[in-house]
């Protein structure tokens, strides 16, 4: 799916980090939930919807991708579609994320600048509202 | 910088269908035509703009669109360095636009990214470029209005008189575009600054969060290749025969062949580094027939054997000895042993450190080591090339568009102004993008190929072929007199291939009797700058070392540290001191005072007890100092907490350098728990992110609390600075969480052995 997005469709937002679900870089919604596009075969998917990072709001005015925006969370930003992809998700399902839940959902993405402290923060941020 | 259009239809949805085996619905839902609304696309942008100089760009409509010339890998010089343009401009900073200069040092300056080094290089040229624009503004407007010039003022963006008459930017620049550029333009106190010292966010965030093609990996052009290099298995070898005939089978795959990236004798520059220089080369249509298509390349290698390397630049041209071998990280480090009893290069010496030892009551001797460090940037390598017998284009991520350029003009054979280098943001440098190779090899592949083409690493390239952080070693001895007296220091490090010491800094300068030597093991397996180069050792080493001698001498280690600083200060040692002991002091009183270090209750609050670990480092110019505050979670010791103090003289774009230091402690508390690159037989024993840790979310601490020492002093690195001094303060707290001292990094793997 990840190669099908960014060589084929032209959607390069969905990033290769590892090709391995390892480092979440690569992750889309399917039926909502966050999975890594590198491990989803294109046989699997089926009907099923599926959603990236450009499918994610119309003007980039997703809560979330305005939290990251507030919160100035990118440094390279390469894993940031990931991330937002994942925390949207996580948002969906459980609102109000403790730490120890946003710990859970998020520690499937690597961010090797380290801005792991704004991305809780921003989390946090979209959940107060 | 992208000239594929975002666009989608049913037609490529289904070739991409059937790609995959055929016959499946797929329902894709997405938005066919999605617009951002960024900055850029808002100002409907026109085509006409007025260069006042290489940085600066007006249109009619009053938008500004200001160039930054230094490759972006996060470090936000995309936005800091405009910043610094429109301050002096008088620029509205909601009218500005930014784009990425390609590669042209005649217009842009050095346009390197490295060294910590953008801020401090631009500093005074971007606000001068600024600045004279500025003044052309005014004398257009002046000549326009005829009205003196010094009686024209300017605010956010707007020339005015007292008479009455006022005009945008954009009415005047046309007109200025006309003047004569002036010079020796007096620059704003730092009092005056209204778009410098604010926080300004990302020019670029909304791209980033909306997935647009920012990235060298992103870019694609009509016609466009992609290609893979397969490289030996291991260190020390070397291509011996390939079959390339089932690879050639698979669908999509158009060539197969193997070129040498750099010929005999060729002379290689500082940053020439390769790995390998038998290319065994796929090119195909797309990334997954590439990347399935090279595994069924069978490929004979063999030792490569002693080989020699032609270097040039600093230090004059030179043939250097790269040792054959296939070498294991347990033999280098028993060889690391071996060699530290040897004599060794003396690099600076103070009083009579012998003496001092031989008379002394307590001798304090600890050894610290640390493995090869892989970058891991998030983007893997990758670079587009287009190669003609006429001309290259260029176009990704890398740090040095400069020092490669004249390796292409070599191995081309083309003049530099026939080779376009475009630099796309970095998905992480690091450091590992100084290094141009993957360029070369894109621009010799396209050549040979007869087409654009991506090269294109995949993770497991990106990591078991790279130039990794070198393999250290240091041993630290300390003398102590009766009293408990700090009076001789010694250090004798070293390294594969190179030692880390950096002899005239602290502590050099505040004692009486100093020892730095050090020595260096050569080795095939390929190195380079790595997030503040040998400092990154050096401050996990010494400021454990000192936290220890503190700790012998009965001191706190604040304390200790600012007596040294204070005999530094005071009645230096020596020569050549790189350091200013009052910066250094200053943010050692910074976080001592913000961590709240000598109140039992801060360190102590609700039920958890935090262990409080403290270092501090100068390097690139600036000065950091950081307390750690461990807590022990599930068993394993864990950072909570951290402040950090940063003496960095002015601070450009507040927000964007907390992030920044912010970052430098997650990737410092990461590396030194878990980072290590180790090697069995000349392989990497780590491939990719299942067996080389990086941190994660949940192991980063909650609460990075950064301070920085204000002052008007001009602006130096921040990029590297905050990173060293974090493994120190880490281990220093693992010493009162554990109680036990750490030697050898990463911290992980022993902590485990003990539980």
């Amino acid at each position: 799916m990840l190669w099908v997005l960014r060589d084929h469709l032209d959607l390069p937002g969905t990033k290769y980090g590892c090709g391995i679900a390892q480092c979440g870089a690569c992750k889309v919604h399917l039926n909502g939930v966050a999975v890594p596009s590198c491990q989803l075969p294109i046989s699997a998917v089926g009907k099923q919807a599926i959603t990236t990072i450009e499918g994610l709001s119309v003007n980039g005015d997703h809560p979330v991708q305005k939290a990251w925006l507030e919160h100035d969370v990118a440094q390279c930003g390469y894993c940031q579609a990931g991330q937002i992809m994942t925390a949207v998700a996580l948002l969906k399902e459980n609102p109000k994320p403790s730490d120890a839940d946003i710990d859970s959902a998020m520690s499937g993405n690597i961010c090797r600048c380290g801005t792991y402290l704004r991305i809780r923060e921003a989390i946090k941020s979209v959940a107060k509202k | 910088m992208t000239t594929g259009k975002t666009t989608y239809n049913r037609r490529s949805f289904l070739k991409a269908s059937l790609l995959s085996g055929g016959g499946l619905m797929l329902s894709v839902s997405w938005l066919s035509s999605v617009k951002a609304a960024d900055k850029m696309e808002a100002l409907n942008l026109p085509e006409q703009w007025a260069q006042l100089n290489g940085y600066i760009h007006i249109t009619p409509d009053n938008v500004i669109k200001l160039i930054c010339p230094n490759p972006e890998f996060g470090q936000n010089v995309m936005t800091a360095l405009p910043m610094m343009v429109a301050e002096e401009l008088d620029a509205d900073w909601k009218n500005v636009v930014v784009d990425m200069g390609p590669h042209d040092n005649t217009k842009l300056g050095p346009q390197f990214t490295g060294g910590s080094n953008s801020i401090r290089m631009y500093w005074k040229p971007l606000r001068e470029a600024g600045a004279a624009a500025r003044q052309m503004l005014r004398e257009a407007a002046a000549q326009s209005w005829s009205v003196p010039v010094e009686e024209v003022i300017t605010k956010a963006g707007v020339l005015s008189h007292s008479s009455g008459k006022s005009a945008k930017y954009g009415e005047m620049a046309s007109k200025a575009a006309t003047l004569t550029v002036p010079k020796g333009m007096k620059l704003k106190a730092s009092k005056d600054f209204s778009i410098v010292r604010k926080s300004q966010k990302n020019v670029e965030g909304k791209k980033i969060v909306t997935g647009k093609p920012l990235f060298g990996l992103d870019y694609r052009a009509d016609g466009m290749l992609i290609a893979m290099i397969q490289h030996p298995p291991a260190f020390g070898m070397k291509l011996k025969s390939f079959d390339a005939s089932q690879t050639l089978k698979m669908s999509g795959i158009t060539d197969v062949f193997n070129l040498k990236l750099y010929e005999d004798n060729f002379e290689q520059g500082g940053f020439d580094t390769r790995t390998f220089n038998d290319l065994l080369v796929v090119v195909g249509k797309s990334t997954w027939e590439v990347m399935n298509a090279r595994k069924k390349l069978l490929a004979q290698w063999e030792p490569a054997g002693d080989t020699k390397d032609t270097m040039s630049g600093r230090g004059g041209k030179r043939e250097v000895t790269v040792p054959g071998g296939l070498e294991s990280t347990s033999a280098q480090l028993e060889k690391m042993q071996e060699q530290a009893k040897k004599p060794a290069q003396q690099l600076r010496k103070d009083g009579d450190p012998e003496t001092a030892f031989k008379n002394a009551a307590q001798i304090i001797e600890r050894t610290y080591n640390a493995p090869f460090l892989a970058h891991n940037c998030m983007e893997p390598m990758n670079f587009f090339a287009h190669v003609t017998d006429e001309k290259a284009l260029l176009v990704g991520p890398l740090q040095a568009p400069g020092w490669v350029e004249p390796t292409l003009s070599k191995l081309l054979n083309l003049p530099a102004d026939k080779i376009e280098m475009q630099m796309t943001r970095m998905g992480g440098g690091f450091g590992r993008r100084a290094y141009g190779h993957y360029l070369s090899e894109a621009a010799l592949i396209s050549k040979k190929a007869k087409a654009p083409i991506k090269l294109i690493y995949t993770r497991e390239d990106d990591m078991t072929y790279g130039i990794y952080r070198p393999m250290y070693t240091a041993t630290y001895r300390a003398a102590l007199d009766a009293n408990k007296n700090l009076i001789g220091f010694h250090v004798k490090g070293g390294g594969i291939p190179e030692h880390a010491i950096h002899a005239n800094r602290f502590p050099a300068g505040a004692v009486e009797n100093y020892l730095a030597e050090g020595w260096e093991i050569p080795s095939n397996i390929t190195i380079g700058a790595f997030r503040a180069p040998r400092s990154n050792f050096n401050a996990a080493a010494e400021q454990s070392f000192l936290d220890e001698v503190a700790e012998a001498m009965g001191k706190d280690p604040i304390e200790f540290r600012l007596e040294l600083l204070k005999r530094a200060r005071e009645n230096p040692v020596g020569k050549n001191n790189e350091y200013d002991p009052d910066r250094y002091a200053g943010v050692l009183t910074l976080v001592r005072d913000k961590s709240g270090w000598n109140k039992a209750d801060v360190a102590t609050p609700g039920k958890e007890t935090y262990h409080r670990g403290v270092a501090a480092y100068f390097c690139h110019n600036s000065y950091a100092a950081h307390v750690v505050d461990m807590v022990t979670r599930d068993g394993q010791p864990y950072v909570e907490r951290v402040f950090s103090a940063i003496d960095c003289g002015i601070v450009v774009n507040p927000d964007a350098a907390k992030n920044m230091v912010q970052g430098a402690v997650v990737d410092g508390i990461g590396n030194a728990f878990y980072g290590a690159l180790t090697h069995k037989n000349g392989a990497p024993e780590q491939s990719n992110f299942h067996n080389y840790r990086i941190i994660r979310h949940n192991e980063a601490p909650k609460q990075i609390d950064v301070h920085f020492v204000e002052n008007d002093i001009d602006p130096t690195g921040l990029g590297e600075p905050p990173f060293p001094p974090v493994f120190g303060a880490v281990a220093n707290a693992l010493y009162k969480t554990t109680g036990k001292r750490q030697y050898n990094q990463p911290f992980k793997p022993e902590l485990d052995k003990r539980i």
